[in-house]
C-alpha cells in the first residue's frame, strides 16, 4: 500500500541524494579542471574551457618546477616541518604544566594562553615587521619559525589541554609514587598516552603553516625564501601569459596536502571530535 | 588507549630522591620554590606569546598615534589623527562593509547551510557514502586559499573561464561578464570562492557533532512516527548548539580577517570596490608607506573581534569548554 506521506519521503530521498551529488560535482569539478588545465597548451585552454587535452604535456609540471616551484615546495615542506614541531612541542609541554603540575597564578596563565585564540594576526602585524627588522630576522627563516609557533600555541594547546584533562590522575600519581621527575613523566607515559590528539594537531597546524599567506608574503621578500602560496602569485605575475604552467605549480602546492588529508583522516576526524567536540 | 611497552621504564632508583627528612625540615619554603620551579611547563608559550604577540598589540596602540615615514624612518606623534582620518575615509567604511558582507553570507552558507548539509549526510544510511561525502567537500579546505583564490581567478576569467562558458551552455549568455573586473561583482566573486573553500570543514564539524547524539533519541522519535523535519528541529538542532554557536564565531571573526583570497584574486579592485580592512591595512602601511594610518586600522579590527568575541562569551556560558 503506498500512502501519501511514503511518496513525500521517498521523493525527499530522492531530492536528498540528488542535491547532495550535484553539490559533489560542483566542488570536485573545479579541482578536476585545475589539473586539466596544467597539462594543456595556452591555445587550447582558450579554445574550450571544458575540452580535454589533446595532447598531454606534462612537461608544463617540469617547467613550473623549474621556474621556482621546486625551490618553495622545498621551503615549505622546511618551514612546516619546523613550526609543526616545535607548535606542537610547546604546547603539549604548556597543556601538561596547566593540567598535571601545581603551578602559581595557573588561571591566570591559561587565560593569557587561551585568549591568544581571538588574537587575529593583522593586528599585531605591523609592530611584529619592526620587531623582526631591529632583531636582523626579517625576511628569514626564523621569523616565520616564531610566528608560527607563537600565533599556533592557543589553539593547539586547547585541543591537547582538553584531551589531557581526561587522562586519569592516577597515572601520573603512579609515575611520581615510582619515584619519576615529571618531566620524566610528561616525556615516558602522558605524551605516549597522547598521540591520538598529538596526530591530529601535527595534521592541523601542517594544514595551516602549508597554507598560511599573509606573514610569508611580508617577512620573505628573497626568491628561495618564499613559501609556495607567496611563490605561486611570484609564479602568476612572472610568468602570467603561460596559464597552463601556473595552473602545473597550482596542482604542485595542492596535491601533497590533499593527499596527507586523505591519508590522516581518520585521526583528524577523531581529533577534532575530542578537542572540539567538548 | 594503550601504553606502549618500551615507553615504560623502571623508576629510578631511590636514592636520588631527597630524603624525607630534608623536605620536612623547611616545608612551606620548599614547597613555594617547587611551584614557582614549574612555571618553566608554560614558559615557552607564555614567552612566545607575550613578547610576539601581546606585546605587538600594546606597541600596535602607540604606534597608531604616530605619523610614521618608513623610509626617512621619522615618527612624530600625530595624537588621534589617524584615528579621525579612518572616520573621514570611504574606503575604510567600505571595507567594513564588505567584511560585514562577508561575515553575513558566510554564515548563511558557512554555519546555516553546513548544518542542514551535515544532517543530510549523517541521515544518509550507507556510512560509505556518508564518509566519501565528508571527505569530498572537505578537500577544497585542505588546499591554500592562494590556490583556490588563483583557480577562481581562473574560473571568473572572461575568455578562458568556465563560469561565462558555462552560463552560455545554459542559454543564459547574456548574464556573463567580467567577474572580478566589474566594481558591484567583484566582492561577490570572492565570498562565492570562499564559500566553495570553507562550508566543508564547517560540515565535518557539524557532521562529528552530530554523530555523538545519541541514537536511542532519533530511534524513540522514529518509533513515535516523528518525521525528518521534526527530528531535525527537535533533536539535532538543539544538541549541536554549542557547536552552532563555535562556529559562528569562528566564522564571523575569520571574516573580519580575511585578507589572503582578495589579496591573490583582486588586491582591492576594481577601484577600492572589494577592499576588506585586511588588505585597506596592508596598502596603507606597505604600499602607501603610511604605518601610521595602518597601525590605526589594526586598532579598528582588533576592537571589532574582541567586542565579537566578548559578545559570544556572554551568549554561551553554558558552553562546557573552561576558561
Amino acid at each position: 500500500m503506498v500512502t501519501r506521506t511514503s511518496v513525500l519521503v521517498i521523493l525527499g530521498r530522492v531530492f536528498v541524494r540528488a542535491f547532495l551529488l550535484a553539490l559533489a560535482v560542483v566542488v570536485i569539478y573545479p579541482l578536476l579542471w585545475m589539473l586539466l588545465n596544467g597539462v594543456k597548451s595556452n591555445a587550447e585552454l582558450f579554445a574550450n574551457p571544458f575540452a580535454l587535452p589533446v595532447a598531454w604535456r606534462w612537461e608544463n609540471y617540469a617547467t613550473a618546477w623549474n621556474r621556482g616551484v621546486g625551490d618553495y615546495l622545498t621551503t615549505s615542506v622546511l618551514v612546516t616541518v619546523a613550526s609543526t614541531v616545535t607548535t606542537v612541542f610547546v604546547s603539549a609541554w604548556a597543556a601538561y604544566g596547566l593540567t598535571k603540575v601545581s603551578i602559581p597564578f595557573s588561571r591566570t596563565v591559561l587565560i593569557l594562553i587561551l585568549a591568544g585564540l581571538m588574537l587575529a594576526p593583522t593586528v599585531a602585524l605591523i609592530p611584529l615587521v619592526k620587531m623582526f627588522q631591529a632583531m636582523g630576522l626579517h625576511n628569514s627563516f626564523w621569523a616565520l619559525l616564531i610566528l608560527y609557533t607563537a600565533f599556533r600555541v592557543p589553539f593547539t594547546t586547547f585541543l591537547i589541554r582538553a584531551y589531557m584533562m581526561d587522562l586519569p590522575a592516577e597515572v601520573d600519581e603512579a609515575a611520581a609514587v615510582d619515584g619519576a621527575s615529571k618531566s620524566r613523566a610528561f616525556w615516558q607515559i602522558i605524551l605516549p598516552m597522547c598521540r591520538p590528539i598529538i596526530v591530529s594537531t601535527v595534521l592541523l597546524n601542517i594544514l595551516f603553516t602549508w597554507n598560511e599567506y599573509l606573514f610569508a608574503m611580508i617577512f620573505t621578500s628573497g626568491g628561495a625564501l618564499q613559501t609556495l602560496p607567496v611563490g605561486l602569485t611570484n609564479l602568476m605575475s612572472k610568468h602570467g601569459t603561460d596559464y597552463p604552467v601556473v595552473f602545473a605549480g597550482m596542482a604542485i602546492a595542492a596535491l601533497p596536502v590533499i593527499v596527507l588529508f586523505f591519508a590522516g583522516q581518520r585521526y583528524f576526524i577523531r581529533g577534532l571530535a575530542d578537542g572540539v567536540g567538548k | 588507549m594503550t601504553v606502549s611497552n618500551t615507553a615504560w621504564k623502571p623508576a629510578a632508583p631511590p636514592s636520588l630522591t631527597p630524603p624525607p627528612a630534608l623536605r620536612a625540615d623547611r616545608p612551606a619554603k620548599r614547597g613555594t620554590y617547587q611551584r614557582w620551579r614549574n612555571l618553566v611547563w608554560v614558559l615557552p608559550a607564555v614567552l612566545l606569546l607575550g613578547v610576539f604577540a601581546y606585546l605587538p598589540l600594546v606597541q600596535n596602540l602607540g604606534f597608531s598615534m604616530l605619523k610614521w615615514d618608513i623610509y626617512s624612518g621619522r615618527q612624530t606623534f600625530v595624537g588621534a589623527d589617524n584615528y579621525i582620518k579612518m572616520f573621514n575615509d570611504p574606503i575604510f567604511w567600505k571595507s567594513l562593509l564588505n567584511n560585514t558582507l562577508y561575515a553575513g553570507i558566510s554564515i548563511v552558507f558557512q554555519v546555516f547551510g553546513a548544518l542542514i548539509l551535515a544532517a543530510m549526510i549523517e541521515g544518509l544510511r550507507s556510512e560509505r557514502w556518508r564518509g566519501i561525502l565528508r571527505a569530498v567537500y572537505f578537500v577544497p579546505s585542505a588546499i591554500s586559499l592562494t590556490v583556490a583564490g588563483l583557480l577562481f581567478y581562473f574560473i571568473y576569467e572572461p575568455r578562458m573561464g568556465i563560469l561565462n562558458a558555462a552560463l552560455e551552455f545554459l542559454g543564459l549568455g547574456s548574464f556573463t561578464q567580467a567577474w572580478l573586473g566589474q566594481e558591484n561583482t567583484a566582492i561577490f566573486g570572492i565570498i562565492a570562492m570562499s564559500q566553495w573553500q570553507g562550508f566543508g570543514y564547517c560540515t565535518l564539524l557539524f557532521a562529528v557533532a552530530l554523530q555523538r547524539i545519541p541514537t536511542e533519541l532519533y530511534e524513540a522519535a522514529s518509533i513515535d512516527g516523528v518525521g525528518p523535519f521534526r527530528r531535525f528541529f527537535s533533536i539535532s538542532l538543539p544538541l549541536v548548539r554549542e557547536m552552532s554557536s563555535l562556529m559562528m564565531i569562528v566564522t564571523v571573526s575569520g571574516a573580519f580577517q580575511v585578507f589572503n583570497e582578495v589579496m591573490v584574486m583582486t588586491t582591492g579592485g576594481p577601484n577600492n570596490s572589494s577592499q576588506v580592512l585586511g588588505t585597506w591595512l596592508y596598502r596603507s602601511g606597505f604600499v602607501r608607506n603610511d604605518f601610521g594610518y595602518a597601525a590605526a586600522i589594526a586598532t579598528a579590527v582588533f576592537v571589532i573581534t574582541l567586542v565579537l568575541a566578548v559578545l559570544q562569551l556572554r551568549l554561551s556560558k553554558r558552553r562546557r569548554i573552561e576558561w
